[in-house]
């Protein structure tokens, strides 16, 4: 299964009347097993293309190609759970068909055992972004669509939560596109990077990761971003790739 | 407790407004309950009472199933707002009474022409507050149900639905009130049976015990379904809130 986006160009009228361009021609192709991570500042249009890639907005130019019976699970940056059906409820009702064993296994893993039966406005923003998860994984999407799954949640929580993103995201091969401002964040999760630029957003750079996943250490994390850093401020004045970089 | 002491204390000031006022024109409690327990043994009320509630209840379900209808149609497609804005606006405005002479006049003094009646004078509210609703789903929820490839029943029943009931509760609670107003007068002007024809009556002959028995009465069912029947409703639509209001 394989991804192809190719966008030409996107465009949005203010209300003034005038036009603003929010993507600049945009081409990456994703296969399964891979993540891709789209690297960019805020306001850069990412959440733009994740919306043309999942297709939710059919206005603009260009074409994305992706099979038809590929099923999507998707984490929005905030969790858009139901908030009149409990947490079990949200997850069965995207992933009808899933399974009583793999959802205990998906509360396990995501440590959402007891909260099964609450309702999501009981729940604070780190287990509501847990239990989105848990709903994307529930559909065994073939290809995974999270968008700053990570961001507002503090250092600890963000680790722990990225960890078991990093565990479900190895249980099966798909493909996945993350969306963060966090270079740390892309380097232990991602196998290819794109770096974006300001609004319009074009790819600036592309980055693979030779090191598998699961075998990074620390010291290679830490040997990747500096490498990282320093390439992006040699080449790319302009990209602000987020917090992490020093 | 509270609400008997209330009960209670409007009785008291009834009572007291009787003796001052006089039995002609303000009858005493025991006085209209005697009346009441005449009609009641006779079976009167019974009939007349169940005429008016299943009148209610015919015209309230047809507004309320048609008017959900419509408003939500107006409130997600632009067109369909275009077109029966207008309508709705002349609906909105126009008086109860106009409506229920015209349907006697044009179908005839009928069962149908009453319900029908009652039914447009309440539709137009019923749209408005749907449409309301319909305007402000939360297009995030529509977007997530796209995504996950929710088929559209449900997504309907689980997204849409729940996000319209507050407004459904609230536009059944008014639309209840008014259909209990108008229904007395459509059978005041054109039934043969009913409250509201039998209040017609006591007006004519000045009846004052019988005029209160029937309103009374009447308001006593309309107490009982409201908290039997709306309330328990709301509390339920609204379950999931953390804080109900």
């Amino acid at each position: 299964m394989r991804l192809e986006v190719e966008i030409t160009g996107k465009t949005f009228r203010s209300a003034a009347g005038g036009t603003h361009e929010v993507l600049a021609p945009v081409r990456f192709a994703l296969q399964s097993g891979e993540v891709g991570v789209l690297i960019g500042p805020s306001g850069c249009g990412k959440s733009t293309m994740l919306r043309i890639i999942l297709g939710l907005d059919r206005d603009f130019a260009g074409r994305i190609a992706r099979p038809p019976e590929a099923r999507i699970g998707m984490v929005f940056q905030e969790p858009r759970l139901l908030p009149w059906r409990s947490v079990e409820q949200n997850v069965r009702l995207a992933a009808p068909e899933v399974s009583d064993a793999k959802l205990s296994e998906l509360f396990r893993i995501l440590e959402l055992e007891a909260h099964r039966s609450h309702f999501p406005g009981e729940l604070s923003l780190g287990l509501a972004r847990r239990v989105a998860l848990a709903r994307a994984f529930a559909v065994e999407p073939d290809l995974l669509v999270l968008d700053e799954p990570l961001a507002s949640l503090d250092d600890a929580l963000a680790g722990r939560l990225r960890d078991e993103i990093a565990t479900l995201v190895a249980s099966r091969p798909m493909m996945t596109l993350l969306v963060t401002h966090s270079l740390d964040d892309a380097i232990r999760l991602g196998d290819r990077l794109f770096f974006l630029s300001p609004r319009p957003a074009r790819i600036v750079q592309e980055l693979p990761i030779a090191i598998p996943r699961a075998a990074r250490s620390e010291a290679e994390i830490a040997a990747i971003r500096t490498e990282l850093a320093r390439r992006i401020q040699a080449e790319q004045g302009d990209v602000h790739a987020g917090r992490d970089v020093p | 407790m509270l609400r008997l002491l209330s009960f209670a204390l409007f009785l008291a000031t009834w009572w007291t407004a009787a003796l001052f006022v006089g039995g002609a024109k303000l009858p005493s409690p025991p006085t209209v309950l005697q009346v009441m327990t005449a009609e009641a043994s006779s079976g009167a009320l019974f009939l007349h009472l169940g005429a008016t509630l299943a009148r209610v209840a015919l015209a309230f379900t047809l507004a309320m199933s048609l008017g959900s209808a419509i408003g939500y149609l107006m409130g997600r497609v632009k067109l369909a707002d275009r077109l029966g804005d207008p309508w709705l606006i002349l609906l909105l405005n126009l008086p109860a009474l106009v409506v229920i002479v015209l349907a006697y006049i044009w179908a005839g003094l009928t069962e149908a022409a009453a319900i029908a009646a009652i039914a447009i004078n309440k539709l137009p509210t019923a749209i408005v507050t749907l449409r309301e609703g319909a305007r402000a789903l939360d297009r995030s929820l529509d977007e997530m149900a796209s995504v996950f490839a929710m088929p559209r029943w449900r997504a309907f029943r689980h997204v849409v639905l729940p996000q319209l009931a507050p407004y459904i509760a609230a536009s059944a609670r008014s639309g209840l009130s008014l259909v209990w107003k108008i229904v007395l007068v459509a059978e005041l002007l054109g039934r043969p049976n009913g409250v509201g024809f039998e209040i017609g009556v006591a007006f004519q002959l000045f009846d004052t015990p019988r005029l209160l028995a029937y309103s009374l009465t009447f308001a006593a069912v309309v107490l009982v379904i409201e908290t039997l029947l709306v309330q328990p409703f709301e509390a339920r639509a609204n379950r999931w809130r953390p804080r109900a209001a």
